[in-house]
Parts: C-alpha cells; structure tokens; sequence
C-alpha cells in the first residue's frame, strides 16, 4: 500500500505523457487469491499440446482452456485432489508432472533409493575390502623389505 | 557443385578416419613404429577435411543455397547472417557435422600437446578417436547427409525456429559439444589404458587435464543453455529438468565424479579401475546425450528429426561402443588395475572422494532413470507417463545434498588416514558459522524458510570449509616466510579445486534465494498505469508495433524506478515470425547482482489494455556466476605446472632405458 502510494506521489511529481493521471494497474485476474491456487495447480499439470512445458506455463489454447476449466471448478468449490483426479480421467497419467505411485512407476520410485543402497553397500564392502587386501600386501612387501634390511644388515656386521 | 565438394570432404574425411582408427592400433600392438606415425598426419588430414566440409555448408547457408535440403529446412533469406551461420547446426544432420569437426578439433590437440608422450599411447589414444570419428561419419554419409540436394530448390528456406534465433544458438552448441566430445579424449585414454596395460598414475596425470578441459567446457555449455532458456523461453525458469537438459547434465556429474577419482589415482595411485570406468561412462553418457537429443525419441524443443533408420543406426553404435568398452573393461581390468592399490582407511580422504563418487553416479543414476522411465514405459506399451520437475527435485536433492556437505570435509582430511574427531574441531568454526546463517539470514532477507535456511547452510558450509583449507595450507606451507611467498607457492590446482568449490557455493544460494524470495505479478495494464513489485515501480509508457528482418513484434515501453530515481527502460516484445504462426514472446530484462527485473508482455485484452508479468528474481545471477567460476576453477587447475613438468618426465625415462635404436620402444603388458 506505501509503495503504491509513493509510486503515485512521484508519478505525480514527475508528470506524466499527455499529462494523464497514472493509475495503479489492476490485477490481470479479479480474484488474485483464486489465480495463485489455480496457477499453483496448473503447474503440476503437464501441456499436452507443448514440448514439455506445463499447464502454468503454457499460453497453447488447450493450456489456457485447462486453465479455466481448473478456475471454474475451483470456484464451485472443488479440492485439488478432485480438481487433479478430473484431469487424469479426461486426459490419463500423462498429464500428471508427478506421476502417481503404482504398479508400473513402482522402480521409478524406489529405483534412487535402491540405487542409493546399491551403491553405499558397494562403497562400505570395497572399503573393508580394500584396508585388507592392503593390509595383506603391504604385510608381504614388509616381509620382502625386511629380509633385504636384514640381509643388507647382516652383510654390514660381516663388514 | 560446391555442396557435392563438401559431399566428397566427408567421404575422404570417413576413409582417413577409419586409416586412423585402424593402422595406428594394430601398429601399437604389433610395435609397427611406422603404422604408429600414420596417428598425427591422419588426425591432421580428418581435420582439413571436415573443415572443408563444414565450411562448404557454412557457404550453402551464407549464399542461400536451397538447393541443399538442410539449408532449405533450416534457413530463409530474410534470416540475418549471424543466425544463417549459427543455423549450420541448428538441425539434427549439421549439428553432426559440428560434433565431428569439434572430434577433429581435440585430435589435433592431443596430437599437438602429446610430444612428451610414448608414441604408442598417443597412436592409441588417436586410434580410438579415429574409430568414433568414423562411426559419427558413416552415421552422417548413410543416414543424415547434411548435403543432399532439394531439386528443384525452392524459392525459399521453411527458416530456424524463432526459438533458436539468438545469441545463445550462436554460443551454447559449439560450448556444449567441446565437452562433450571433449569426454572422448578421456574415453580414450582409458581404452588406450586397458588395451596397452599401463594403466598407473602417469596415465591418470595424462588424462587429467584433458578431462578437466572438456569438463569446463561442458560446465560452461550447460551454464550457457540454462542461462539462453531463462531469457528466451519467456517464464523466467532456468532448469527445466527436460530430458534434453538431462542428456548433457548426467555426463557433467559423472565427469565430475571422474576429475576427483582421477586425482587420487593421479596422487595415490588408487581407484584405477574405478577411473577407467567412470571415462567410459562418462563419454557413454555423452553418446546416449547425443543419441537421445539426435534420435527424435524425446519429445521436445532439441529433437528436431524422427527417423527409424537414425534411431537404430545410433542405437547400434551406442551399444557397440558402450558394450565394446565394458567387454574390454571386464576382461583387462583385473589383469591392469587391482595391482597396489594405494592403502588407506575407512575414515581418509580418499574414502571421502570415493563416497562423492558414489553418490555422483548414484545421482546420475536417478536422473537417468527418470528420463529413460517414461520412454521405457511407453515402448512396453504401459501407457503414457509424465515425469517431471517435482520428481527430479524430490530424488535428486536428498542424494546430491550429502555430497555437497562432504566438499566441506574431504579437501580437510588427511590422505590414507583420517581422523574423525580431528576433523570435527579443525572444523567447528565451519559449522557453527554456517548454522548461524542458515538461522539468521533468511530473516533479513525476509522470512525463514527451512529449504532456504538449508540451501544457506550448505553455500556458507563450502565457502567457510574452503577458507578454512586455505588458510592450513597457508599455514603450514614450508616454502618462504612471508605470506606472499606461501600464498604463491601454493600450487593452481589447489586455488583451482577452492574457486571450482565456491562456485558451487555461490550457485546454490541463487538457486535458493530465487526458489525462496522470487516474486511476480500480472497485471492488465494501459499505457499510463504502473504497478509496484518488490519495491519497483514499472510504469507502462507506452505500446508500438515494430517490424524485425523477420519478424513482426508489439513492443512495450516500460520503465521502472525505485524510489523515484530511474531504474532502467525495458522493452518487451511479443514478436510474430512471418514462416510460423506461433507468436514468441520476448522477454525484458534488467539484470542485475542482486536481482533480475524480469518483464513479459502476454496478451491483448481490450483495445487498450494488455496482460503484463512483472518478475523480481532475487540473486538469479549467481547461478551462472557460480557456473563461471567453477569453468574458471577447472581452468586455473588444469594449467598447474605439475601436468607440464610431469608430462616430460616419461619421455626421459624412456630415453633413458635401453632403447632398441631412436625407434619407438613399444610399451607392452608393462603392469600386467
């Protein structure tokens, strides 16, 4: 509210073209609260018309058709639950950006979890591995090294 | 005539390439000295030719030649010169072409910068080379010639996507395919490795600062295109998570995994065989990047072409390639790389880069599963799936975070055996530091947010764990007494590996004050009125058509203050291409350190009134800032004198062992 009112106070002081009283613009929507969930909604929702762009995005007529069909039904008081399970009996998974949990996506969500798993067992079991093969050669180059010193010892007390 | 030169500079290109990928091998094996020097004249010759050729498409493009089906796909005669050049690859069979001569490029740069090198590793190492660059040609001469003829030539070109008309079509592909192509160098490195045996840390300081250029490079491509998407695409997004976006990202994480393993077996002699197989990935990745881009399989703004028989030409590549190396990893890694392995403990910092590593490839691995998944799905014919940013943000940013907290850890901890509670007080005054921002400082910047009091948290845990590595090797530097000396003596790599660090710092607080303080706003404006976002006023001046060489636009003046005092003037442009219907809206923007000033004009309402979108993108720049600094920690890195210095030393020795004759000693079965 002060910025708009300096905004107008200094529209004001600086003068404006054609000397015409500068008004704040109004909002593109007559519902700004209503235009945020619907937005927020729509972009959880994929542009079928698009490449790869989502309903929020998207100026495609079919984007800005989806758009309004998810204000109108947000209006007569419909949930995002109900709003998003409408959207997915018309138009199927695929408009989904997050696809649902089931049967056929069941590796894609546990899939990074897995691999997560995968990969640190792999890393603790080569770590363990590593310190005792190591440990093992490092154990024979000891013995090698110590036979030298010994005869390299011996050879100086023969000296 | 001259598109059939070009024709012909590809078919000689393809015999040279092949004479390269042939001779030079079979030389190496058999110790041939004089098969082994066909490597160098050939890369040359394979350089000149597709020079040849690619310029000859550069001319077809430049002289309007629609006679020339790609030109005539890709061109039109009211495109301004600059973009008709950049339209050489804006298509699926010139994007080939720029592939191949980028190939050419780093052979003649490893023929140039490999004198110190045994003869054999570079005929190898050119050998492999030679081999991809004869696959890439055959794929362009049997299935995607860029010069095949359009008769009779239309009178004029279908024009480039008004999406690719830009400075970024100009500037992100060549980037981009220096590293990914760059990757090939590596690749083959690694392939020269296993073949040849000699697979020790002379070989990982060789391969070094090949890998680190090309990952610069592709560090700076990807910086490129998510900087060209923010500004072209209209909405302000920078990472789209678009399987295109993926491609060149997953072979980034893995290169990334690969310059760190590369430096332990470099320094300690470990993770060999792990380094060998994250090159092959690595360059694996840049293949399935192209193929996935090229193929027409993804549906998106890249994939320009869908054609089977390219499809499956380039799958069969793919798996001859990627199936050929891991055969050959399987059956000479044991024999080359397990020997001595540097030892070390659990706790160390080679298990730390080695967790890194992991967690690298185990990210890499989610990003791929979730771009291949809904291919998968639909060829299973399971139906059609999305998956899209939320998926990637909810899998990606859990596997990624620990690897960042472990960038703060790893330069501190001691090689072969590190100890925990050390660590822990060398690096309390880090984490206290970094609690202390991540709670206090989004509240001045607004409000607390836990994803941004964590996104702080882990950008103040690098830059303060950096300083804290800086200033030990200060300290306990032995050379010179005053700081001047110990700050200069300390080597590049290492200022190198801080800058690349803070880099990643810096992009992480953009991405997370852009996520957590960005705003925007649409308004139905006249000219006249304002609207005030984030403490900016932008007054509509005014609302002119203007015509472009190719296009027809609206243009909106709009000029913004702060305060009363003068911002700057934005122009955004809704502009309507003349060849295609779709009008593209051109966004204004006022960049800035601190914010981005983001303006788009949407549509008409009523005769005076238009739809206006006002964004305010606080620190969106630091996302590429970050970008630039770890391309230029890459770089200080890959210059450090140890590559120079070390690079001679194996040619002395070989000098120096009893050599048969000033013929080349050819190196065989040296480790197994």
């Amino acid at each position: 509210m002060q910025t708009r009112m300096i905004a107008f106070v200094l529209l004001l002081a600086f003068g404006l073209a054609g000397g015409a009283l500068a008004k704040e613009a109004a909002p593109a929507s007559d519902d700004p609260v209503l235009e945020r969930r619907v937005m927020a909604l729509a972009g959880q929702l994929r542009c079928l018309q698009c490449q790869n762009q989502s309903i929020a995005e998207s100026n495609a007529p079919l984007a800005v058709d989806i758009r309004n069909e998810i204000r109108e039904q947000m209006r007569r008081g419909l949930g995002e639950r109900e709003i998003i399970n409408f959207m997915v009996a018309r138009y199927g998974d695929f408009v989904l950006l997050q696809p649902p949990f089931n049967a056929t996506t069941m590796l894609l969500w546990l899939g990074p979890a897995l691999l997560l798993m995968a990969g640190l067992i792999g890393l603790f079991y080569r770590l363990l591995r590593w310190r005792a093969t190591a440990e093992v050669q490092l154990s024979e180059a000891d013995d090698a090294r110590t036979a030298q010193l010994l005869q390299f010892g011996s050879g100086k007390e023969r000296l | 005539m001259i598109p059939e030169l070009g024709q012909f500079a590809l078919v000689v290109a393809f015999v040279i390439a092949l004479t390269q990928g042939i001779m030079p091998l079979a030389g190496a094996a058999r110790g041939n000295a004089v098969w082994m020097s066909v490597a160098r004249p050939a890369a040359f010759g394979q350089f000149a030719f597709i020079s040849i050729a690619f310029s000859v498409l550069t001319y077809a493009f430049a002289t309007n030649d629609f006679s020339v089906q790609y030109v005539a796909s890709n061109s039109n005669t009211a495109l301004p010169l600059a973009y008709r050049i950049a339209g050489v690859w804006g298509g699926h069979e010139g994007s080939l072409l720029l592939w191949a001569l980028v190939l050419t490029l780093w052979m003649i740069a490893v023929s140039l910068f490999s004198r110190s090198l045994p003869e054999d590793m570079v005929a190898r190492v050119l050998g492999v080379m030679g081999l991809v660059a004869a696959g890439f040609l055959a794929f362009m001469l049997f299935t995607s010639n860029p010069f095949d003829r359009l008769l009779p030539a239309p009178p004029d070109g279908r024009d480039l996507n008004p999406l690719l008309q830009d400075l970024g079509m100009v500037l992100h592909p060549p980037t981009l395919y220096m590293g990914y192509v760059g990757f090939s160098v590596a690749f083959a490195f690694a392939i020269a490795a296993l073949i040849s045996g000699q697979l020790d840390a002379a070989w990982a300081r060789w391969s070094r600062p090949w890998t680190t250029v090309a990952w610069v490079f592709l560090t700076l491509g990807n910086a490129l295109g998510s900087w060209w998407a923010y500004y072209e695409l209209g909405w302000g997004g920078w990472w789209f998570w678009d399987p295109v976006e993926n491609s060149s990202f997953m072979p980034w994480l893995v290169g990334t995994a690969l310059i760190h393993s590369l430096a332990v077996t470099d320094k300690r002699g470990s993770f060999r065989n792990w380094s060998v197989l994250l090159a092959i990935l690595t360059f694996a990745l840049s293949l399935l990047g192209t193929f996935l881009v090229r193929s027409g399989v993804l549906t998106s703004v890249h994939a320009f072409t869908s054609d089977p028989r390219r499809g499956v030409f380039m799958l069969a590549f793919l798996v001859l390639v990627i199936g050929g190396s891991l055969a050959l990893f399987a059956w000479r890694a044991s024999h080359v790389g397990a020997s001595a392995s540097g030892r070390f403990e659990p706790v160390s910092r080679e298990s730390m880069l080695l967790t890194n590593n992991v967690l690298l490839v185990v990210a890499t691995g989610t990003v791929l599963l979730g771009t291949l998944y809904p291919l998968a799905v639909d060829a299973l014919g399971l139906g059609k799936i999305s998956v899209g940013p939320p998926y990637f943000e909810a899998v990606f940013v859990p596997v990624i975070a620990p690897a960042l907290f472990l960038m703060g850890v790893g330069p501190i901890a001691r090689w072969k055996k590190a100890s925990l509670p050390e660590i822990a007080v060398r690096l309390r005054w880090a984490l206290g530091v970094s609690l202390i921002i991540a709670l206090l400082l989004p509240f001045a910047l607004g409000q607390w947010s836990a994803p941004v009091g964590f996104g702080l948290a882990l950008a103040a845990w690098i830059v303060t764990t950096s300083s804290i590595s800086l200033w030990e090797r200060v300290k306990h530097a032995t050379t010179g007494a005053s700081v001047w000396t110990r700050l200069t003596g300390t080597s590049r790599a290492f200022y190198g590996m801080v800058l690349a660090h803070v880099g990643v710092a810096v992009m992480i607080i953009g991405v997370t004050l852009v996520k957590g303080y960005g705003s925007e706003k649409d308004v139905r404006i006249e000219p006249g009125d304002t609207t005030a976002l984030a403490g900016y006023t932008f007054l509509l001046r005014d609302i002119s058509n203007v015509s472009g060489p190719n296009y027809l636009a609206t243009r909106a003046t709009v000029e913004v203050t702060r305060n009363g005092a003068s911002v700057a003037t934005l122009y955004p442009e809704k502009r309507r291409y003349r060849t295609q219907e779709n009008p593209m809206t051109e966004a204004a923007i006022d960049a800035g350190f601190t914010r981005d000033l983001y303006v788009t004009l949407g549509d008409q309402v009523n005769r005076t009134a238009w739809v206006m979108r006002v964004q305010h993108k606080p620190f969106v720049n630091w996302i590429w800032g970050g970008s630039l600094l770890m391309a230029l920690g890459g770089l200080l890195a890959a210059s450090d004198r140890r590559y120079r210095v070390a690079a001679r030393a194996p040619r002395e020795a070989q000098y120096a062992a009893p050599a048969r004759g000033p013929q080349v000693t050819p190196v065989l079965e040296v480790k197994a």
